[in-house]
């Protein structure tokens, strides 16, 4: 227990007043102590977050219990409060905008951390970092001034005409929708990925590398086969880190997505996501019940996105074991 | 330093002088009139010195934050229905009151490729178009009553509010008295289930959808299209003329219903009589308790709303707001004597 640990140091034979001066002159107890209590504040928030979520949701959960999940309609005049469609939503972009995100994020990462020259690698990193500080609404005003005209006409038709076999790429083209959001969202979480990946691979020990090459391998074969497995972890958190973003991304999202809360199987269709819905109502909502409903999405959302981190966490974990277990080649 | 100390001591006075005037009154609300409020507010503030806050946090918020106590007065796009003011009643242990403002309307827009001039729409079309049973611009529903128009057999794109809005209110309350599907299928309020269409957050972001999507229809606010020259469709109104909304006609809906005003005033005005009204039309209202703990509040509130509802009316045309009709300031004046 985390008490246990800042009572043993003080387990002193001298109790008096020197020793405790001492202590405080050399500061490790006080230092100690508020690092504990920092650290302590952000259990406490999440905790208090989910108590309030909880406790402020719970008309909702009884009336709806488990059904919350699987009804499709969000009737706010009848009462009737469903999640599964913006469950939906919030998947279908999130996935969509890290199968776009993750490949070009880490390819871009190697690229700066390993073949670029330094001071390429620098100078782009510092755009990098610009795209990072854009504020979201910026990304989402983007969205709905350039790229929705361009995804109607060019790229959705493009698609069609080249996939529209694939259920994916079918029924008409709006501009907005799932994949409209997801690729927004993959353009907001690329920085992310690239910065944090970079700084991981740069932290990779020079002496892996020359192992490497002095068993003959080429630059490439170093860098991706042993250089991004050592460093595999930390490229893995900034993927965590992208995911959270994409998941809890409000502006942008509601911007692009179509505010419809439908399940379609073609990325296409107009959608909803939790967050979206919750910015978009949440003012207006009178009566106990839909403000309670709108909460208890929030709930959904912290629970989603406590799923998704456990289950990736989880994957890490695995995969890092049977790698070792194989060693690298 | 000398000059720092000097002008802090000048604000501290000034600060001094306000805080001797003394009276804060907060409000909470509808977003839809706040222009024409913050005009008011700071008018009334530079004749009396009283200062009014006002947040325009959204019709919902403001019925929530007055039933709870957290501000002196409310102000909402929809009347408070029934169980709020039940609601309102059991918290405070006394009634509220509602007291019209100005009027606002919501007006038809759309995006059809190769029509220029004005739609005419039927109150059958508008429900069609918005329960999903009317799918292409050709349909004889609108066709019949654009006969000039030579309209396209293309889908038709519906886009409505995606947040919760007074807007959407009366909207969905205007859908609801001409058609007895969406009443049972949909219903009134801030926030609907839409059976069909896109949802755009805000007047802007319908307007932008529509702008991009060809065979597009949304309904934006009237100040909303009127400021930003958005052009926008006729309505039938009850009498059987198509008109167009403006200043005249709204207020005109309002002058039509406030034979049958109820006391409290929580009157839909929307699909009026009046040979001319503009049937999307509605108050906005200012939610006041009927009973204050504190006089000064009371007094400055009441003379507040008494000033408005007259003098203050001359405000509203320049902010393309339409102004109350006489009959309505008259039953104001006598209802305002409720507030104690």
């Amino acid at each position: 227990m985390a008490t246990s640990s800042i009572n043993v140091p003080s387990a002193n034979p001298l109790q008096d007043s020197r020793s405790f001066l001492s202590r405080l002159r050399n500061g490790d107890e006080i230092a100690r102590l508020i690092t504990f209590i920092f650290a302590a504040t952000v259990v406490l928030i999440v905790v208090l977050l989910v108590f309030e979520l909880w406790t402020g949701s719970v008309l909702p959960r009884h009336k709806f219990g488990l059904s919350f999940f699987t009804t499709r309609v969000w009737d706010p005049i009848a009462e009737e409060f469903g999640a599964l469609p913006f469950i939906y939503g919030t998947l279908i972009t999130a996935g969509v905008s890290l199968l776009l995100a993750v490949p070009l994020g880490i390819g871009a990462a190697i690229f700066l951390a390993e073949l670029a020259p330094q001071k390429i690698s620098d100078t782009l990193q510092f755009f990098i970092d610009l795209l990072a500080a854009v504020p979201s609404v910026i990304y989402g005003l983007l969205g709905v001034f350039i790229l929705i005209p361009v995804m109607r006409e060019v790229i959705q038709p493009a698609l069609k005409a080249t996939l529209g076999f694939l259920p994916l790429f079918q029924g008409p083209a709006y501009g907005v929708g799932f994949f409209t959001a997801g690729l927004v969202l993959a353009i907001m979480v690329i920085p992310y990925i690239i910065s944090v990946s970079r700084e991981v691979l740069l932290s990779v020990p020079r002496d892996q590398r020359e192992a490497a090459l002095a068993l003959g391998s080429t630059r490439w074969e170093s860098t991706w086969k042993v250089v991004v497995p050592f460093a595999r972890s930390g490229i893995m958190g900034s993927i965590f880190l992208a995911l959270a973003r994409a998941l809890g991304e409000t502006m942008a999202v509601t911007m692009v997505i179509g505010n419809t809360p439908t399940i379609s199987a073609s990325l296409f269709s107009p959608g909803y996501s939790i967050a979206a819905v919750i910015a978009n109502e949440f003012t207006e909502a009178t009566g106990d019940m839909y403000l309670q409903a709108l909460i208890e999405l929030g709930l959904v959302l912290f629970l989603l996105t406590f799923i998704l981190n456990g289950a990736a966490r989880l994957l890490m974990v695995l995969t890092t074991q049977r790698g070792s277990g194989m060693g690298n080649t | 330093m000398k000059r720092f100390a000097g002008l802090l001591l000048a604000v501290l006075t000034l600060a001094g002088i306000v805080a001797a005037q003394g009276l804060l009154i907060n409000g909470a609300g509808a977003t839809f009139p706040y222009p024409i409020y913050s005009k008011w507010f700071d008018e009334f503030h530079k004749v009396t010195g009283a200062q009014i806050n006002y947040q325009s946090v959204g019709s919902g918020a403001g019925i929530k934050q007055v039933t709870e106590g957290t501000v002196d007065f409310g102000a909402s796009d929809g009347p408070m229905n029934d169980d709020q003011i039940k609601a309102f009643r059991a918290k405070n242990g006394t009634g509220i009151l509602h007291f019209p403002t100005v009027l606002g309307a919501a007006v038809p827009t759309y995006n059809v490729p190769g029509v220029t001039g004005t739609l005419n729409f039927t109150p059958e079309a508008l429900s069609g178009i918005f329960l999903g049973r009317i799918s292409k611009w050709n349909d004889p529903a609108i066709a019949n009553a654009n006969k000039n128009v030579s309209l396209p057999a293309n889908d038709i794109v519906v886009i409505h509010r995606s947040d919760g809005s007074g807007t959407t209110y009366i909207w969905t309350d205007y859908l609801s008295k001409v058609s007895v599907d969406w009443k049972d299928k949909v219903g009134k309020g801030t926030s609907v289930n839409w059976p069909v269409g896109l949802g755009g957050k805000g007047n802007e972001g319908v307007t932008g959808l529509i702008k991009q999507t060809p065979n597009s229809i949304g309904y934006v606010e009237l100040i909303y299209a009127a400021q930003n020259k958005i052009p926008f469709g006729s309505v039938k109104n009850s009498a059987g003329t198509f008109v167009a909304a403006d200043l005249a006609s709204v207020s005109e809906a309002a002058a039509g219903a406030s034979k049958t005003m109820p006391e409290d005033f929580r009157v839909s005005i929307t699909n009026a009589p009046g040979k001319n009204a503009y049937p999307i039309s509605s108050f906005t209202w200012l939610l006041i308790p009927e009973k204050f703990k504190d006089a000064g509040k009371r007094d400055a509130l009441k003379n507040f709303i008494k000033w408005a509802i007259t003098d203050g009316q001359s405000f509203a045309e320049n902010l393309s707001y339409a102004k109350l009709p006489k009959e309505v300031v008259d039953k104001e004046l006598k209802a305002l004597a409720k507030v104690q």
